[in-house]
């Protein structure tokens, strides 16, 4: 489904990623875990389309090129991103921007624009899944929200989205364990046969919630490890340092959550 | 400059979609400014000798002014001696009903999405249809009647209701209230009047559209509005000009009055032509908006100011009654080499005034943005209350806002607040918007409109819907 190959990022001549290998099958739940500053956010952010960065190296998804397109055509291609911090846009409906959202990657693939009736069951199923309340559709985009309102809105987003690829970056980060708890709940009733997710996290926490199928650690821009949910529980035990190079510690490295 | 900035600068880069003109026959006086050409529009209209005296009386102030200079606009100099003072569509002296209207000015209209024909308008909004400087035809006067409710164009309510104007002319702005305010008493030729009478709520929305038309004239419009005790009105007014390279001036006034427990709702879309990308034409639009509130009335300036080259412009309140309420509401966008100083007076002379001022401005490509406001309590408004709320946008690096507050009290017990706050359009939040799946000019409108949320709450629901689109449409070049 998703492929990666080589793929180098690197901002004003910086490398972060060095060579990223990686295969994503159907239905599969990937972690990334390492350290702050070994590339994780920037991953991401490669496979979202983020401007700023260069990138070299292949990512396909479905055996299309996703290098080549903007983020709103990744976006129609079935690639969704749960930001680490996401973004407020105050004024802005929360309804309205989801429906526009919606909407706007069914016209690029060429479907049915979804009405105000439908689209409001749909988000109230998403809604329900994430434990909101009503006025919250009603309430700015992310505008005063909580860590954790933000957070579980990122998931009834990717609910309502219903993508093919979902790239969740650090959304434990800031939860308490009952926001944890619930987001994580809302990851997993949205896994499927069909839907692939790469769940980037710095803390084995979370995948006490959310089982990967697959583990990686990234070091320095570099995949240094894969293996079952076990590697995870390794990490946890026994942290960073052992794959960590000599000389190098977490503070030295920059750009980790840019 | 990251690519994301140059791409705003290219959305920003929009085209005008009212910039056709039409040929229509068209009664010009020649250029020039004398008490002679004071004369002639004044006799063209057939005025009794009263108004003929009061904008002589205005022309002899208006000479002995000079041209303002406190406002933070560069302005190439005027020549008011090239300008045409008088411009009217030649068609039938009298309309007996709107079949009569010139097929061409008709076509006008239906072109700028105005229909004329009451039969085919979608809403309860009656019209009244300026071109140049003549008032070509109201519409649903006579359901507006029966209702006791006057809705006329200016020269008709000289001839018909000559003891109203008498009364009201001049009372809220004197002739000699400014330069511009001077220029325009000396020559208007045409505008809206409009009179609720006591405890009347009017039963539709009353709504001007005025639209330059001919090269080389300016235009001067003149607008009343009395709202008797315990009245209603919400007025709506909108504005576009063809696309020509010359400067054209504009100069307005407005006067409201709001008698006790009355109620006037203002709304402005003002779109007329900007000029083009490189700062060549566009309207010079230089304007005196004010009304009087009495006791227990409250008047509400809204305003989304998207045109003009230059605009220069402060909807105004007196809050003279006790008790009385002034809002201002306002969005004023730049683009391209736009300036626009633009902002309110509140005037708190009652008891338990409150006045409150929202603020949204929005500068994009070599846009200048200037929110100027005063606030000032007078020594006899006890307990006065304003909030003034001043939010600026900035969409790009050659752009510029600027607020200038002024607050002057002489009352103790006044409370006043002020917040102010600049923002950008930030590239994280078009990412997050585009990898949800929007493309940019979607997305930048939609945060740009999310920016403007308080304002266009205000607006009467079809004029919001207006209002979003044409903001759009200026930052997008999405010619509809």
């Amino acid at each position: 489904m998703l492929n990666v190959a080589n793929l180098t990022a690197s901002i004003e001549d910086n490398p972060i990623l060095k060579g990223i290998d990686l295969n994503v099958g159907a239905g599969e739940v990937h972690a990334i875990m390492g350290p702050n500053g070994s590339g994780k956010s920037t991953f991401a952010h490669a496979l979202a389309g983020r401007d700023g960065y260069e990138i070299e190296g292949t990512a396909t998804i479905d055996g299309a090129d996703l290098l080549e397109m903007e983020p709103e055509e990744r976006a129609a291609a079935g690639v969704f991103m749960g930001f680490q911090y996401p973004v407020e846009i105050p004024g802005v409906n929360n309804m309205y921007f989801l429906r526009t959202a919606l909407n706007s990657v069914r016209r690029t693939r060429g479907e049915d624009e979804i009405g105000a009736r439908d689209f409001l069951e749909i988000a109230q199923k998403a809604m329900d899944l994430v434990e909101m309340k009503k006025d919250f559709l009603h309430r700015s985009v992310n505008a005063g929200f909580s860590g954790g309102e933000k957070k579980r809105n990122e998931i009834l987003q990717m609910a309502v989205m219903e993508p093919r690829l979902a790239v969740l970056d650090e959304t434990d980060s800031g939860l308490d364990i009952d926001a944890l708890r619930v987001v994580a709940a809302g990851v997993n009733a949205l896994r499927g046969p069909d839907r692939s997710m790469i769940v980037i996290t710095h803390y084995q926490r979370l995948l006490d919630y959310i089982k990967p199928d697959f583990v990686h650690v990234l070091v320095d821009g570099k995949i240094v490890e894969s293996g079952d949910h076990t590697l995870a529980v390794h990490l946890e035990d026994h942290g960073y340092a052992g794959f960590l190079n000599s000389g190098l510690d977490d503070a030295s490295l920059s750009g980790a959550t840019a | 400059m990251s690519e994301t900035m140059r791409d705003i600068e290219k959305l920003t880069e929009a085209s005008y979609e009212y910039g056709f003109s039409t040929d229509l026959d068209t009664d010009v006086a020649p250029p020039g400014l004398t008490e002679e050409t004071v004369r002639l529009i004044s006799a063209k209209k057939d005025e009794p000798e009263w108004l003929l005296a009061w904008r002589l009386q205005a022309f002899a102030a208006w000479q002995e002014m000079d041209e303002p200079d406190w406002a933070k606009l560069q302005i190439a100099p005027i020549d008011y001696q090239s300008i045409s003072y008088w411009a009217a569509p030649k068609q039938k002296p009298v309309l007996d009903s709107m079949d009569d209207v010139d097929p061409e000015i008709r076509e006008m209209f239906d072109k700028l999405g105005i229909p004329l024909h009451e039969q085919k308008m979608l809403s309860n909004v009656a019209v009244d249809a300026i071109v140049d400087s003549v008032s070509v035809t109201t519409t649903f006067k006579e359901t507006l009647a029966e209702a006791g409710v006057i809705f006329c164009s200016f020269s008709e309510a000289v001839q018909d209701h000559p003891e109203l104007v008498r009364e009201h002319l001049g009372s809220v702005v004197p002739v000699r209230d400014n330069f511009f305010a001077a220029l325009n008493s000396a020559v208007f030729s045409d505008g809206s009047f409009c009179y609720i009478p006591k405890g009347v709520r009017c039963p539709m929305e009353l709504s001007t559209y005025f639209r330059i038309n001919s090269m080389n004239t300016g235009q001067f419009e003149r607008t009343l509005i009395v709202a008797e005790d315990d009245s209603h009105v919400s007025y709506l007014e909108g504005c576009t000009a063809p696309q020509r390279d010359e400067n054209q001036l504009h100069a307005a006034v407005v006067e409201l009055v709001a008698k006790d427990r009355s109620e006037i709702k203002y709304s402005t879309v003002q779109n007329w032509y900007p000029g083009d990308e490189n700062g060549v034409g566009g309207i010079y639009n230089f304007v005196t908006k004010r009304g009087r509130a009495h006791t227990d009335a409250k008047i509400s300036w809204t305003q989304v100011e998207t045109g003009s080259a230059i605009t220069w412009k402060y909807p105004s309140v007196i809050l003279q009654g006790d008790r009385s309420i002034g809002e201002f509401y306002s969005v004023a966008l730049t683009s391209k080499h736009q300036q626009a100083d633009t902002g309110t007076k509140m005037i708190h002379i009652g008891a338990d005034t409150t006045s409150s001022i929202i603020s949204k401005g929005i500068s994009a490509a070599k846009g200048q943005n200037t929110y100027r406001g005063l606030v000032k309590i007078m020594r006899s408004a006890e307990n006065a209350r304003n909030y003034t709320q001043c939010d600026s946008l900035l969409l790009g690096k050659e752009c510029g806002a600027h607020t200038v507050p002024y607050i002057e009290v002489k009352n103790p017990t006044a409370q006043v607040e002020h917040e102010a706050s600049t923002s950008t359009v930030g590239e994280d939040q078009l990412y997050y918007c585009r990898q949800r799946g929007m493309n940019e000019e979607d997305a930048m409108a939609m945060i740009v409109n999310g920016f403007c949320r308080e304002v266009f709450d205000e607006l009467p629901m079809e004029f919001a819907v207006e209002a979003q689109r044409l903001l759009s449409v200026s930052l997008e070049g999405s010619v509809g």
